[in-house]
């Protein structure tokens, strides 16, 4: 059991890897930020993976880490692709 | 009992690995950025909904369990927003093809 979990985290892992080419041929910066969205919700499955194969309760801990992380990454990005010059209405009047 | 575990454990988090494939694929050969946009979310939710599915009969104490599902939560509320602003930001930046 223990391999075959260990087995599927790195396949989910391979398939992140796959879907990280769209980073390269991504037309448009939104699809550039997928592929990191897609790392994020990998990396959290093969983490979770990983704490039930080897039995380790603090990998579960780093995968809630990592979802927030990935969640932060794509907020950022979207304040940054968003045009600094038209302030966001809940901003007020913050430059 | 437990083998009866094991195979749904087996069963479930194959169906998951297999949903993030088409997530992957989904991601790399669909034409348009939403469309990309809407097999990413789709697939790797589920993928991860039915790997957090799979796992639940391994964990040995129930608050492994419990901390499982709320990844998944956590996941689900940071991806569904996560994609509104992406389709917000990919719609603005570029007039509708």
């Amino acid at each position: 059991m223990t391999e075959f979990l260990l087995a599927v985290g790195a396949f989910v892992l391979a398939t992140v890897a796959l879907g990280l080419i769209r980073v390269l041929r991504g037309p448009a910066d939104a699809d550039r930020m997928m592929a990191p969205q897609l790392l994020g919700t990998g990396g959290i499955a093969a983490l979770l993976l990983l704490g039930a194969a080897t039995g380790m309760p603090g990998a579960i801990d780093v995968a809630l880490t990592l979802t927030l992380l990935a969640a932060f990454a794509s907020v950022a990005f979207v304040k940054g692709a968003s045009e600094p010059a038209e302030p966001e209405p809940d901003e007020g009047g913050g430059g | 009992m437990s083998l009866l575990l094991d195979i749904f454990t087996v069963v479930a988090v194959s169906l998951g690995a297999v949903f993030f494939l088409a997530g992957a694929v989904g991601l790399l050969r669909f034409p348009d950025t939403l469309t990309r946009l809407h097999a990413l979310t789709k697939a790797d939710n589920v993928g991860l909904g039915l790997i957090v599915l799979g796992l639940l009969p391994q964990t040995e104490r129930p608050l492994a369990a419990v901390k499982l599902i709320v990844a998944w939560l956590l996941v689900q509320l940071a991806s569904g927003t996560v994609s509104q602003l992406i389709a917000r930001t990919a719609r603005r930046t570029e007039p509708p093809a």
